[in-house]
């Protein structure tokens, strides 16, 4: 247990350390963690993802819980949200002294121009993962899901285009999706 | 003590109260910390937004250490850190516990089963959103279509595209300027 519980510090931290751009930064950490380790599932991540979006708190520290939760129960949830805050607070703490030269420092700005793309893209990379699963449930090139295929777009439309439904938060697309899950048998 | 448990409380409800985190969580600290309690002003506030976004971790976190820090030092910014994190524990350790109990119904695989094509599509659209202010020309467009595919079709560490990033940034504006 006290092995687990170090290495789901570690393995967070890491996510703290790296991860740029705040919580759907840390979903591709997130996901190397549950491949390399078995830990749970791309399926159980969407599930958590879906949760901590729909639950008050940074996202961040929602999925951190969630993760470290499902792995070692509560005392796995306190060391994973630990590890994931303990790069900020020590950077923050370093840095709150000459936070104005930080801000403006050449090298520090330079770094974040390519950080940003770069988390960015990871983010992307994430993305085609759990299409791939939504869309192929038995895996790649399995049954192609047409319930989902059909629900991906109209979702998209109905966050993004139409005008009475696009912008709200993110928990209305989740109930949504429960509902239409549950109508259509979206797991058969 | 009192502004341990004043740090505490106030990060508590701010964790409660927002949902989204990140710039959701920035209405509700300036009506707490800036209106409220006067532990800063808009400027620092939005400096220490600023500074949050180019330092790892979330932002929220980031904030309210350097707030907590601000006002009682170090053990300060702990408290604060660990009151806006507290509600998450909470919350997402009972839900979590409720959801493994009922899992295994069909209603509820119907329900996250299409869950997940709305996690699909809100990842997308943060991606679409971030794409946005980081993908400002030529090496950035390029950095983030190496990385996206980088990081899909070769099986290693997202540490080491971040790693790389942050090199490459260096160096490519060190021979601009």
């Amino acid at each position: 247990m006290v092995s687990l519980l170090i290495r789901l510090f570690y393995e967070f931290f890491k996510v703290g350390l790296f991860s740029i751009g705040g919580g759907m930064a840390t979903i591709p950490f997130l996901s190397d963690i549950g491949e390399k380790t078995g830990w749970f599932t791309a399926s159980d991540l969407m599930n958590m993802i879906a949760v901590s979006e729909s639950t008050p708190g940074p996202i961040g520290i929602n999925m951190a819980t969630y993760v470290g939760f499902t792995v070692a129960g509560v005392p796995g949830a306190i060391v994973s949200t630990a590890g994931e805050v303990a790069p900020a607070i020590i950077i923050i703490l370093i840095i709150a002294g000459f936070l104005k030269k930080f801000r403006t420092n050449k090298y520090v700005n330079n770094a974040f121009y390519g950080l940003k793309p770069a988390s960015t893209g990871l983010i992307g990379a994430a993305l085609l993962v759990v299409v791939e699963e939504v869309l192929f449930p038995e895996g790649f090139p399995g049954d192609l899901s047409l319930k989902a295929l059909i629900l991906i777009p109209i979702i998209w439309y109905l966050s993004n285009r139409f005008k009475y439904t696009k912008g709200l938060h993110p928990i209305c697309f989740i109930g949504i999706c429960a509902v239409v899950g549950i109508v259509f048998q979206f797991a058969q | 003590m009192k502004i341990y448990i004043e740090l505490f409380l106030t990060f508590a409800k701010i964790g409660v109260m927002t949902f989204g985190g990140g710039m959701a969580m920035l209405p509700m600290l300036q009506r707490e910390i800036v209106e409220n309690k006067h532990w800063a002003d808009e400027d620092e506030l939005a400096d220490y937004y600023a500074i949050g976004q180019c330092t790892p971790g979330i932002i929220a976190v980031n904030t309210a250490t350097f707030i907590g820090n601000k006002l009682a030092g170090i053990s300060g910014g702990l408290t604060a850190t660990a009151g806006i994190v507290f509600p998450s524990l909470v919350i997402i350790m009972t839900l979590a516990s409720i959801i493994a109990m009922y899992s295994h119904l069909p209603v509820v695989e119907n329900a996250f089963a299409g869950i997940q094509v709305a996690v699909c599509v809100l990842i997308f659209n943060s991606v679409v959103k971030l794409s946005k202010s980081s993908v400002v020309d030529r090496l950035t467009a390029l950095i983030f279509i190496l990385v996206l595919a980088g990081s899909f079709l070769i099986d290693i560490s997202p540490v080491f595209f971040v790693l790389a990033a942050a090199v490459v940034g260096i160096i490519a504006k060190n021979k601009e300027a």
